[in-house]
């Protein structure tokens, strides 16, 4: 079964990082996602541009409108993900609580909608 | 004759349910890897044993009976919701394609500790591990359990609805945590007992002060807890959990007023229980492998043995606080050292210390941290200071009889005040 693990992390706190401690942290999600190919659990993953590069598009009676995201001040954002194939939540568990990010931000567990093909 | 036989054998089907009905519901579960496919195939089987049974008798082992029976029906009700719509095709094949299952003693206990787990996993909110652990594996009815947490039932049922949808659609598993995972899964387990236990016993808010049933289901809860997980900190919170409930008869008048522990009639107290508890405790500090429960249920042990409260062993109780605090550090936990420091070294020593914690800006919403204050105030004779922390803690308190314990204690305080 597949999940998908949102990345949340405070972004504003990231730019202050010394390049040390950034290079530290991109080696460890280098590492992560190694171990997870390896094991067989890694089906995709994305970083995303920081949220004030966000765009919020609607469309309400043929009307398309676009206004500078995100809607809401949080204290994390939104800033990649992982989607990965486990045998059950425990195991997606497991994998996500080795999310670097998950040790300075939260991770967020997805089950992905299963339907047959 | 006829009619004594289905009398009798209802008798027994009855019996069979009150005794095994969650052991077959926890195995059928594991069977079925439906939680509401589960319990329509319980009541199915039940059903068919008081059909059968008056022609057939009773069978050797009623419990085995029942799990292959609920299974088959379950089966049965997949094949005929196949016929009509495409939903269940993948269980159904999954379920015909399994070898009837062994069923041995082990693997139903196991199951029932699977059940435990799985309605406490720490994915679920903690009110739906309360709501799902009093329905699965308590077998209460959703309207007894909403009764007793005085929720409308539509809204305890929508809760249990959901929480089962994430079990479902999330895949949390239905298994016993491995090894590693054990000390925080079962801290989880242990956590849901006890809340279960306090609503009964120190209901938050409301008229009356003790609500018996849902103490005795966590008592219940935790016996089968350590029956089938005999570890330290299980004991401990079932030894916790008796050794209060030896003092339910004295904790209150019969008029419901509130009686402090000094002022209570130990005579009143239950010795078996304090007997078992104090059994527990000592079993659970032997494996050195205990934590907080069992160092409050220690506490609570020595509270216990003492036959008046002049007898207390205030040293011991003040060097458990030492320990505890250093396992679990919480400021209520420093607050409870600093009422013992006052009961071995006087009133000024815990005096200073709760005012250390309130300077700090811990527990000063807290009413019992404010009447604690009061009471030694009180007792070193400073009437007006004892006057405004408990006119505080009367703010703060929610609970009806403390409410008009502090409200006693303060009318008495200014009969003495000399303005």
């Amino acid at each position: 079964m597949k999940y998908l693990c949102l990345i949340y992390d405070d972004e504003k706190q990231w730019v202050k990082f010394p390049k040390e401690v950034q290079d530290q942290y991109m080696g460890d999600y280098g590492a992560f996602t190694e171990s997870i190919k390896k094991s067989g659990q890694y089906v995709g993953a994305n970083q995303l541009q920081p949220s004030d590069t966000a765009t919020i598009v609607r469309s309400r009676n043929g009307k398309v409108s676009t206004t500078d995201g995100p809607f809401v001040e949080t204290k994390e954002q939104l800033g990649g993900y992982y989607l990965i194939e486990a045998k059950d939540l425990n195991d997606a568990i497991q994998v996500a609580s080795r999310i670097p990010s998950a040790r300075s931000g939260s991770i967020e567990v997805r089950p992905v909608v299963e339907r047959p093909a | 004759m006829q009619e004594d036989i289905a009398a009798r054998v209802r008798d027994r089907v009855d019996a069979i349910y009150r005794s095994d009905s969650r052991r077959v519901l926890a195995t059928l579960i594991r069977l079925l890897g439906d939680f509401d496919l589960a319990e329509e195939a319980l009541q199915d089987a039940f059903a068919t044993a008081v059909e059968q049974w008056v022609e057939k008798g009773i069978p050797e082992n009623p419990r085995t009976w029942l799990i292959s029976t609920g299974r088959f029906k379950a089966i049965d009700r997949l094949r005929k919701s196949a016929r009509f719509e495409s939903v269940g095709g993948s269980a159904l094949e999954r379920l015909e394609a399994a070898e009837t299952p062994e069923l041995d003693e082990d693997g139903v206990e196991d199951d029932r500790l699977r059940l435990i787990f799985t309605c406490c996993h720490p994915a679920l909110s903690a009110d739906a591990q309360i709501a799902l652990t009093l329905r699965e594996v308590c077998g209460l009815t959703t309207e007894e359990v909403a009764h007793a947490f005085l929720t409308p039932p539509p809204t305890l049922a929508q809760r249990i609805v959901r929480a089962k949808g994430k079990i479902r659609d999330a895949r949390i598993p239905y298994e016993i945590p491995s090894r590693s995972d054990l000390p925080s899964r079962l801290d989880s387990v242990l956590h849901v007992i006890y809340l279960v236990f306090n609503e009964g016993y120190l209901t938050s808010s409301g008229a009356s002060l003790t609500r018996a049933d849902l103490s005795g289901e966590a008592i219940r809860l935790g016996r089968l807890l350590v029956e089938l997980l005999p570890e330290p900190e299980a004991m401990g919170l079932l030894a916790l959990m008796i050794l209060h409930e030896a003092r339910r008869p004295s904790r209150t008048t019969a008029s419901g007023e509130m009686v402090l522990l000094e002022d209570q009639d130990r005579s009143l107290w239950n010795r078996a229980q304090i007997d078992e508890g104090v059994e527990l405790v000592e079993r659970a500090l032997g494996s050195h492998r205990f934590g907080p429960y069992t160092l409050q249920a220690a506490i609570a042990a020595v509270h216990a043995e003492a036959v008046n409260p002049a007898a207390t062993d205030w040293t011991q109780i003040v060097g458990l606080y030492d320990v505890l605090l250093r396992a679990d550090p919480s400021p209520v936990i420093e607050l409870n050292r600093a009422a013992a420091i006052a009961m071995r070294d006087g009133p000024e020593a815990g005096l200073s210390r709760i005012d250390a914690i309130l300077a700090r800006g811990d527990l000063t919403e807290y009413h019992l941290a404010h009447a604690a204050r009061g009471d030694l105030c009180r007792r070193l004779g400073r009437v007006e200071d004892a006057i405004g922390a408990y006119s505080r803690a009367l703010e703060l308190a929610s609970q009806e009889p403390e409410r008009r314990f502090i409200a006693r204690r303060l009318e008495e305080l200014r009969l003495t005040s000399p303005r």
